[in-house]
């Protein structure tokens, strides 16, 4: 099973890559919703990549509330 | 079977395919509007002759296949009514979606609907009135009704319990999750996931394929394997119609349709 700092560093390659930003752009801790500007599809999209990408099932209601990548890895690295 | 262009639905019949395309902004929410035309459209699917030979419904929007019920305009219409006629003129909209939804859910063809994106609500109880859904990856379906103080009011239980285990009817219903097209696959409820953007070249390669087949004999095997659950639906609309004349559904209702949330169909 990967360590949580592998899923973070995956989980932050994999939204670079799917926002179109520079990973190093990206901040563990910042809200990803007021930096991204995510919408309520982009949500949506979002939540089927990581589940694709990692193989897991996140239910919605886990993720409320979640607005930063390393409490997302965290939430992800739970269920692997 | 003649072509249809609405503003919220067209239709066209090639190769013995009849096409259904949803096409109504942001992402097919189904109203007034959309009923009517789909209204249109169960009359013509019950008088066509053997031309037509399958169906497929997809959506031609980015943001996917159907949003469900148009919420606004549900807030809106029940705003100034007494809790009585809230029911009463909700009851009149179930009724008119349910004999829609029953006559695609008992045509004498093989239906399709290729899906992508949100398959929210109505538009998942929509897609599950076919006979096979085809799921592009970016698909995701989802009850978020009891957010709303409400159960799903197009069939969506009644059809959904048909599909698939009990268990999982419950989760979905009781927490308004969403799942994605291969958990979808994997408890039975999608036929066949695709690559993003291959829904509906699936759905008509599927199409192609049915038309092969006499159409007598897809009815029979349709009418056995796929009985429509009636008593249940009339049950559906009654539950639906009694939770309808709370004022915590106004409530609920407001807050959905004012919110700006990332996640505004959960609570």
């Amino acid at each position: 099973m990967p360590q949580l700092e592998q899923t973070l560093n995956e989980l932050l390659k994999l939204a670079a890559e799917h926002f179109q930003v520079p990973v190093n752009e990206l901040n563990p801790d910042e809200d990803f919703f007021k930096k991204l500007k995510i919408n309520s599809l982009q949500t949506l999209d979002l939540l089927t990549k990581l589940e694709q990408r990692f193989n897991v099932e996140l239910p919605d209601y886990e993720l409320q509330g979640v607005t930063d990548f390393r409490t997302l890895a965290g939430k992800i690295q739970a269920r692997l | 079977m003649d072509s249809f262009k609405g503003n919220a639905i067209s239709w066209s019949l090639t190769e013995g395919i009849v096409e259904l395309v949803l096409h109504r902004e942001p992402c097919n929410e189904i109203g007034s509007v959309t009923l009517a035309e789909l209204e249109r459209f169960a009359d013509a699917l019950e008088n066509s002759g053997p031309e037509a030979q399958a169906l497929i419904l997809y959506s031609r929007l980015a943001s996917g296949f159907c949003a469900g019920a148009d919420l606004c305009e549900l807030f809106r219409g029940i705003q100034p009514l007494k809790a009585e006629d809230r029911s009463n003129r909700v009851r009149d909209f179930l009724l008119r979606i349910h004999r829609v939804f029953n006559v695609i859910d008992s045509a004498p063809i093989t239906t399709i609907a290729a899906v992508h994106g949100v398959v929210f609500g109505g538009g998942f109880e929509l897609a599950l009135t076919c006979d096979m859904i085809v799921a592009d990856q970016t698909s995701r379906f989802c009850f978020p009704e009891l957010r709303l103080g409400l159960i799903p009011g197009f069939g969506g239980i009644p059809r959904m319990k048909r599909d698939i285990g009990n268990g999982l009817v419950r989760d979905l219903l009781l927490t308004g999750r969403s799942i994605n097209a291969n958990k979808a696959a994997a408890v039975g409820l999608v036929s066949q996931v695709v690559a993003p953007g291959e829904a509906f070249r699936v759905a008509r390669s599927v199409a192609l394929q049915a038309t092969k087949f006499d159409r007598q004999t897809a009815q029979v095997a349709k009418e056995f394997i796929k009985p429509i659950p009636y008593a249940e639906l009339q049950e559906e609309i009654r539950l639906f119609c009694e939770l309808m004349g709370r004022p915590a559904v106004e409530e609920a209702l407001r807050k959905f349709v004012e919110s700006t949330d990332a996640q505004p169909y959960l609570p």
